[in-house]
C-alpha cells in the first residue's frame, strides 16, 4: 500500500461520489419531456467506444517494449483472447481463461 | 406486496448473479494482492458499486495520491451511465423516495434488466425494480468479499493476475468493435491515448488523453453523428 488509510478513504469517497453523480445526473438535468442537448446525446453514443479503447491502453501503460520481456507475453495473451472471444463469444472463458494463460506465461515461460 | 416483488425480481436476477460472481471475485482477489483486505472489498463494493470503475480504482489506490485525476477518470469510465437514466425517468419518478437508491444501483447489468423486464401482473412496479437493483448489489458485495477472503485463505502465486483488467476491457472492446458501424471512436480512443502515453509517460498521460479524446470527438461530430443515426 502506498497511500495512507486516510488518503485511500478520501480517494474512494471521491470515486463513489463521482460514480453516483453519473447515475443520478440525468434524473436531475433532464426531467421528462425536456429534450437532451444534441451534443450531449452525441457524446453519450460516441464516448463509451473511445473510453474502452483508452482503458485498454491504460491497462498496458506500464508494459515496456525496450526492457524485460518486451511486451511479448502481453501480446501473445491478447492475441489468444481475441481469437478465443471471436470464436466462442464467452466472456467468462475469454477473461478467465485469458488471465490464467497470461499468469502461466509470466510465471512459467518468461 | 414487498415479498411478492422480491420473489418476482429474484428470478430475473439469477443470470446477473452468475456474471457478478465471476467478476466480483476477480476484483476481490486482485484487490487482496495489492494489500487491501476484506474490509476494503466490502467498503468499495458497498459504496462505489461499479465493475470497470472498481478495477480502475485499484490502479488509483496503487498510484500516487491524485484526487482530481481519480475523479476525472471515474467520470469518463462511467459516462455511459448518464444516458441510462434517460429511458427510466418515468418509472423512477413513480417509485417515490426509493428512487435515490435505485439510481445508485444502475450498473450496466441492472440497467439492461430494468429495460428488458416488466413486473408481472399484480406486482408493484417500484418495489420490483427496487429489488432487482438491491439483489444485484448484494450479489456484487458478496462476490467481492468472497474473492478477497478466498485469496487470503488460499495464498497462491498471483503474479500476472492484474491482467484480468486488461482481458476484461479487451473483450468489451472486441464486442463494441463488432456491433459498431464506424470504428472512428475506437481509433480516437486508442490513438489519442497511445500518443499521449508516448509524449507524457505512463504516470501522466491520462488527463491529456481524455482532453484530446473530447476535442477529437467534437471535431469529428458532423461525420460521426450521421453514422450513429
Amino acid at each position: 500500500m502506498i497511500l495512507t488509510t486516510k488518503e485511500a478513504l478520501i480517494l474512494l469517497a471521491a470515486i463513489a461520489v463521482a460514480t453516483f453523480s453519473t447515475r443520478a445526473l440525468p434524473f436531475l438535468l433532464f426531467p421528462p419531456h425536456k429534450k437532451t442537448p444534441a451534443f450531449v446525446q452525441y457524446l453519450g453514443k460516441m464516448l463509451p467506444y473511445a473510453t474502452i479503447g483508452m482503458l485498454v491502453v491504460y491497462c498496458l501503460k506500464d508494459v515496456s517494449l525496450w526492457s524485460g520481456s518486451h511486451g511479448v507475453p502481453e501480446a501473445i495473451a491478447m492475441l489468444a483472447i481475441t481469437l478465443v472471444h471471436l470464436w466462442k463469444h464467452n466472456i467468462l472463458l475469454s477473461v478467465g481463461g485469458g488471465t490464467l494463460f497470461y499468469m502461466f506465461l509470466v510465471q512459467a515461460v518468461f | 406486496m414487498k415479498r411478492k416483488a422480491l420473489k418476482a425480481a429474484f428470478i430475473h436476477t439469477v443470470p446477473v448473479m452468475m456474471g457478478y460472481l465471476f467478476l466480483g471475485m476477480a476484483f476481490g482477489i486482485l484487490l487482496s494482492t495489492k494489500g487491501y483486505g476484506v474490509i476494503w472489498a466490502f467498503i468499495m463494493s458497498l459504496f462505489i458499486y461499479a465493475g470497470s470503475g472498481q478495477f480502475v480504482a485499484i490502479t488509483l489506490l496503487t498510484s500516487p495520491f491524485d484526487i482530481i485525476g481519480a475523479v476525472f477518470i471515474t467520470l469518463m469510465v462511467n459516462l455511459r451511465h448518464l444516458f441510462y437514466g434517460l429511458s427510466l425517468l418515468e418509472p423512477f419518478k413513480r417509485a417515490g423516495k426509493k428512487k435515490y437508491y435505485m439510481m445508485f444501483t444502475l450498473t450496466d447489468e441492472t440497467y439492461s434488466l430494468l429495460c428488458s423486464t416488466k413486473p408481472p401482473k399484480g406486482v408493484d412496479e417500484g418495489w420490483f425494480y427496487f429489488f432487482i437493483g438491491f439483489l444485484d448489489h448484494c450479489y456484487w458485495i458478496g462476490s467481492c468479499v468472497l474473492g478477497n477472503l478466498l485469496r487470503t485463505a488460499v495464498p497462491f502465486n498471483s503474479k500476472g493476475i492484474d491482467f484480468v483488467m486488461t482481458a476484461l476491457f479487451l473483450v468489451i472492446f472486441i464486442d463494441q468493435w463488432k456491433d459498431s458501424k464506424t470504428h472512428i471512436p475506437q481509433f480516437i480512443g486508442v490513438g489519442a491515448s497511445l500518443l499521449c502515453l508516448v509524449i507524457f509517460g505512463a504516470s501522466r498521460f491520462l488527463l491529456p488523453a481524455m482532453v484530446l479524446i473530447l476535442l477529437l470527438s467534437a471535431t469529428c461530430r458532423k461525420r460521426l453523428e450521421a453514422k450513429f443515426q
